[in-house]
């Protein structure tokens, strides 16, 4: 009997040696471990035997069993750690080199422009407003002290309607309806204005690569107890620094404007030569940006606010000009030319 | 408008200041200055008064002569000139060897055969005029050799302000104002301006004048005789040209000085013209010849200067030719008035004409003005011409007298618009060297507005605050933020909404946002066989072109999907733009706010195509409102919608836009092999439906069970119908039904639907959902939906 289990022994050596995968090696266990294995039936086989030979044998059978197993299993460790080896060493090397695949969406770069502004507004406390594109004269004029006979007035700025209304020519336009929208809350709560309004206009002019009759515009107001020209040009110097992601000198000079009184346009340093002069800024190291000043008197009281409590700065920002200034665009009709060679470079600016 | 330092400082002494500097501080605290500022006569060294001796003409040219120049010391110096007005005796304008005019510096030089010892200079040469025809001719009497700099005014420097930022500044459009504006920056006294005193002139009759309409607010003139003088002085000349206005003669060079200085546009008239001078318009429309020569159609809003009823002038505007001052004028009248402001612009607006003197009347000038401009111009014109003769009393009708204007505030007031700290004496001395006139009692300021700041300029107190912050400079002002309480801001759902769709549409689906104009585009519309369909139309479209407002951005997107058709085989755009839909009861547009979604493909099929976004919007709406849409078939309407698969889209039951096919004769002009799919809804409407919000399921601990049945479905039978069979029977154990596999062929479609069933207190019974799934069948069976092959 012990020179069964010898040549067992030796039998499982050499069938595992010979073994290279996992499907023959199965095969050998079931052979010799399977319920109808030889080692199961040397088991079997000891009803015959003897308590004592039993004893001895069934012990020696055990080891035997102990032994086809654990060498059947460092054989299956052995062909696992080989299967790897090979998949690892059948996988070819790509060429990272090779063009790379950057389809995808893109924003108008006037929405990302926007998007910057609002968000800094926004984290100062500021709400944006939207407003229609289609106006009153009185939204648009009247409201805003425009006086009947002034020239923005006149047919050739202004897009006019067959109804008698008009395509806004200002977001400023916006104005009257967002005083007197938060008007209320100003004067009985104590909550100060503070909107931006974002939004399209028009002016019925020959387009060229400098002038479009469809630009973008956002107007922004504070209106409060005390709102100084201080505070005005702090909240302009902080947008445009945001805006342009470094520090921006800007400057005011008077600018005339019906809805704003003192009135201002705002120049800030040039961009490209920051202030020592180039071809940019012809020279002069300042670009003109931003028409702003304190809100007319007349117009907080056509909003339904006193202007002899409260003060208020507004000003209007040319969004397509920032779009182009920031993005290097030089023809503005670039913006509305639908054509996606140019406008699907701008797929995110956060 | 171009200024002269020298001009300015006829009225204030900037002697030692850096001009350069001032010109800046003006710039920032006035109006606007153009970058470049020209140093006139810089560039100009070594000119002087020469005498001509002698002129022999020159053997060999019929054009030069040959001279001999004294150009001081009595000296003569020979030079060859090519000039047609030389002449014994004459004074020029002597270049001498080692003079520099710009690049050039002078030396001797031989000229066809003869060394020229200099030159003999035309104004043009030198640069106060335009005048080339001939050397310069110099009536003055000044001894030869004296540097003509010495003499004459050649240096100057010139800066131009942008007229458009005088707009509002009437009392800016001369040089007397100005230099007003110099005065108070610089800290220096305005001198006042020397003017002859009319009142001498009291005892001769008067003209016959009288105002006749409300549009012109005052009316001055006087009459003058014995005008001998032709040509201005040479400085008055030189201001003109530097100016930007070119000599005439002596009579209309000192009108244009006197706008240029004074602001005040002045006429001449021949007054034989003008015998009964009328200020009135005409009732009937009537072609009227102006001194330029032009025919101008005069209608009945147009104010006119009349002799009797026979017009002699555009009243502000431009004189007759008729009534010119010509060659036997012996008297002339002159003429100093305001005229409406407002009308005069409307004017030149009707005409298409705009002169130097309508642009000023536009501004509304002070009529204080005008009868200060004649005593200036009766000045100017004794000084140049001292044989004239004043032959009337000053004749004035001042119908229109501005309000006075005086303004109340206190010192917190100032603070309270300023932000930072601007004493008392400062503000004081500003508003007094701007001409207010001002008291100041225990920090109350009472403040006078100077007529030629009262016309509508400064009318409220918050203008006397950029009075006051301007002078003190906006560089010098602290910067703070404010010490407003804060309250939580909310965006609107609108404007959040569009963020998030433009988000989900960019970054996930990889379209593209582009922009378009409001109004149709006729031609190219047109090229894909698509008729600009009725709406509100834009009233003064300079281009027919554009004159149509959209109802669609569909059709415009259509147009934008042409264009880039070779753009790439497969992309989408987006738009979120506005759109008009006719007008409501109070003929007030309806405009409503877009989101237009087309999908442009070679390589998918249209079903696909189509399907695909249909997700897209169902995925925004899941998104943002975590909801579902639901769809309703729909009639095409337009003529670039695909009569089938033509679908209204639902939100809670309201119709919110539309998603369809492009029709088949729209989608060739564009791309013949291309698929074409568009949707369009409604912002506000998608915006004004509640959010659901995310409704948390916690998962199962029990084991779900699937149950799948394969049904055919027939034609016409929509999966909505379907649902319809088991919406009501699936219970709380329902969780999901998907369709896991479809089998089409020509005659069958058939698809697979897998039931998801789970209980989160127990396990599922086989029998339970057998039973659910007993009774959908049967529904199904009702509507002819029956199990594959049964």
């Amino acid at each position: 009997m012990d020179n069964k289990i010898t040549i067992l022994k030796d039998e499982i050596n050499e069938k595992l040696a010979k073994t290279v995968d996992l499907i023959d090696l199965d095969k050998i266990r079931v052979a010799y471990l399977g319920k109808k294995g030889s080692i199961t039936a040397l088991l079997k086989g000891m009803k015959d035997l003897s308590a004592e030979e039993r004893k001895s044998f069934g012990a020696e059978v055990n080891k035997l069993k102990a032994f086809a197993a654990e060498k059947i299993e460092e054989k299956i460790t052995e062909l696992k750690e080989k299967e790897v080896e090979k998949e690892i060493a059948s996988m070819p090397q790509f060429d990272v080199s090779t063009p790379v695949d950057l389809t995808r969406g893109s924003y108008h770069p006037i929405t990302l422009v926007q998007r910057q502004c609002e968000k800094i507004f926004k984290s100062m406390g500021f709400t944006v407003e939207d407003y229609p594109e289609v106006v009153t004269d009185y939204e648009c004029f009247e409201s805003l002290n425009i006086p009947k006979h002034h020239p923005a007035r006149d047919m050739q700025d202004t897009y006019y309607l067959d109804n008698g209304q008009l395509l806004k020519s200002q977001t400023s336009a916006a104005q009257n309806a967002i005083l007197k929208k938060y008007g209320k809350n100003l004067i009985e709560n104590g909550v100060p204005i503070k909107a931006i309004f974002p939004g399209r206009c028009f002016r019925n002019e020959a387009t060229d690569a400098c002038h479009e009759n469809t630009f973008f515009q956002m107007e922004g107001v504070m209106v409060d107890k005390d709102i100084s020209i201080s505070n005005l040009i702090f909240f302009m110097k902080t947008m445009l620094s945001e805006v342009f992601q470094k520090d921006i000198k800007v400057r005011l000079r008077p600018g005339f404007f019906p809805f704003v009184e003192p009135g201002f346009e705002l120049d800030i340093s040039c961009l490209i030569c920051g202030g020592d002069g180039c071809p940019s800024c012809k020279h002069s190291g300042w670009l003109e940006l931003c028409p702003c000043g304190m809100i007319h008197p007349n117009v907080l009281s056509e909003g339904g606010i006193d202007p002899e409590k409260y003060t208020g700065f507004a000003f209007g920002l040319g969004l397509t000009r920032l779009a182009m200034m920031k993005y290097g665009i030089k023809d503005i009709r670039d913006l509305n030319s639908g054509n996606l060679k140019s406008l699907s470079q701008f797929t995110d600016d956060e | 408008m171009f200024l002269s330092m020298n001009w300015i400082q006829d009225f204030v002494d900037l002697s030692g200041l850096d001009k350069i500097e001032l010109i800046h501080k003006f710039s920032l605290s006035t109006a606007e200055v153009e970058n470049e500022i020209f140093y006139k006569g810089s560039d100009i060294s070594g000119i002087v008064v020469a005498e001509i001796k002698s002129v022999e003409p020159h053997p060999d040219s019929k054009k030069l002569h040959l001279l001999k120049v004294d150009a001081g010391g009595g000296e003569l110096t020979d030079v060859v000139c090519g000039a047609p007005n030389v002449r014994e005796g004459m004074k020029t304008a002597f270049a001498k060897v080692g003079a520099k005019i710009g690049e050039i510096t002078i030396s001797p030089r031989p000229l066809a055969g003869y060394t020229s010892n200099g030159m003999c200079c035309s104004e043009a040469e030198i640069g106060i005029s335009d005048d080339n025809s001939g050397i310069m001719e110099i009536c003055d009497d000044v001894p030869n050799g004296t540097d003509l700099k010495e003499i004459y005014e050649i240096e100057d420097i010139i800066f131009e302000v942008d007229n458009k930022s005088l707009t509002n500044r009437p009392d800016l459009w001369g040089h007397y104002g100005i230099a007003r504006e110099f005065a108070a920056l610089a800290g220096r006294e305005l001198k006042p301006i020397e003017v002859d005193d009319l009142k001498a002139y009291d005892s001769l009759a008067k003209i016959d004048m009288k105002i006749e309409d409300p549009l012109c607010q005052r009316y001055s003139c006087l009459q003058v005789e014995n005008i001998t003088r032709t040509i201005s002085p040479v400085n008055m000349r030189i201001r003109l040209y530097y100016c930007g206005m070119r000599g005439i003669n002596f009579l209309a060079d000192l009108t244009n000085y006197l706008m240029l200085e004074m602001g005040q546009p002045m006429h001449a008239f021949d007054s034989r013209k003008v015998e009964k001078i009328r200020i009135k318009r005409f009732d009937k429309p009537f072609v009227f010849r102006t001194l330029d020569g032009v025919d101008r159609n005069i209608d009945e809003n147009t104010l006119m200067i009349c002799n009797g009823d026979l017009p002699v002038a555009i009243a502000g505007i431009m004189g007759g030719l008729d009534s010119e001052i010509v060659d036997d004028t012996t008297t002339l009248t002159l003429e100093s008035a305001t005229f409406d402001a407002a009308s005069i612009r409307k004017s030149t607006v009707r005409l298409s004409h705009r002169t130097d003197a309508s642009m000023r009347y536009e501004k509304s000038l002070d009529p204080e003005m005008t009868d200060v401009a004649i005593a200036r111009f009766v000045n100017l014109l004794k000084k140049y011409d001292s044989g004239i003769k004043i032959v009337s009393s000053l004749t004035d009708e001042y119908a229109f007298h501005y309000d006075d204007v005086t303004l109340n505030f206190d010192k917190k007031f100032v603070d309270r618009y300023t932000g930072i700290e601007i004493n008392n004496d400062e503000i004081v001395k500003t508003l007094t060297s701007l001409g207010f006139k001002v008291t100041l009692d225990n920090d109350k300021f009472t403040v006078g507005v100077p007529s030629w700041r009262a016309t509508k300029d400064v009318t409220i107190k918050a203008d006397i605050i950029e009075e006051i912050t301007r002078i003190y400079g906006y560089d010098n002002f602290d910067i703070n933020t404010t010490r407003s309480p804060l309250y939580p801001v909310r965006t609107a759902t609108v404007k959040n909404n569009e963020d998030r769709i433009k988000d989900i549409l960019v970054k996930k689906y990889d379209l593209h946002e582009l922009h378009s104009y409001v109004w149709a585009y006729n031609d190219e519309l047109k090229a894909l066989n698509i008729p600009v369909e009725n709406n509100v139309k834009l009233a003064n479209a300079t281009n027919p072109n554009i004159e149509t407002i959209r109802n669609s951005i569909i059709p415009t997107q259509l147009c934008q999907v042409k264009l880039n058709s070779s753009y790439s085989a497969d992309f989408g755009i987006f738009e979120i733009g506005r759109v008009v839909n006719g007008v409501d009861e109070n003929n007030l547009c309806i405009e409503n706010k877009k989101l237009a979604v087309t999908l442009f493909s070679k390589t998918k099929d249209i079903k696909t195509l189509y399907l695909e976004l249909r997700d897209m919007l169902a995925v925004i709406t899941d998104d943002i409102k975590h909801k579902q849409l639901s769809y309703q078939t729909a009639e095409a309407k337009h003529s670039y919608e695909h009569p089938v698969n033509l679908n209204t889209i639902l939100i809670d039951g309201k119709e919110i836009g539309t998603i369809g096919i492009v029709h088949p004769t729209v989608a060739k002009k564009i791309d013949k092999k291309a698929n074409i799919v568009f949707a369009e809804i409604d912002i506000n409407e998608f915006s004004s439906s509640d959010s659901l919000g995310i409704i948390y399921e916690e998962p199962s601990k029990f084991p779900p069970i699937d149950y799948d049945i394969s049904l055919d479905i027939p034609s016409g039978v929509f999966y909505s119908s379907l649902t319809e069979c088991w919406k009501n029977e699936g219970g709380e154990i329902l969780k999901n039904t998907k369709i896991v596999d479809t089998y089409d062929t020509d005659t069958v479609h058939s698809i697979t639907v897998r039931f998801e069933f789970s209980s989160n207190e127990r396990t599922l019974s086989s029998s339970e959902v057998q039973d659910i799934m007993d009774k959908v069948i049967s529904n199904l069976k009702q509507i002819g939906v029956n199990l594959r092959n049964s």
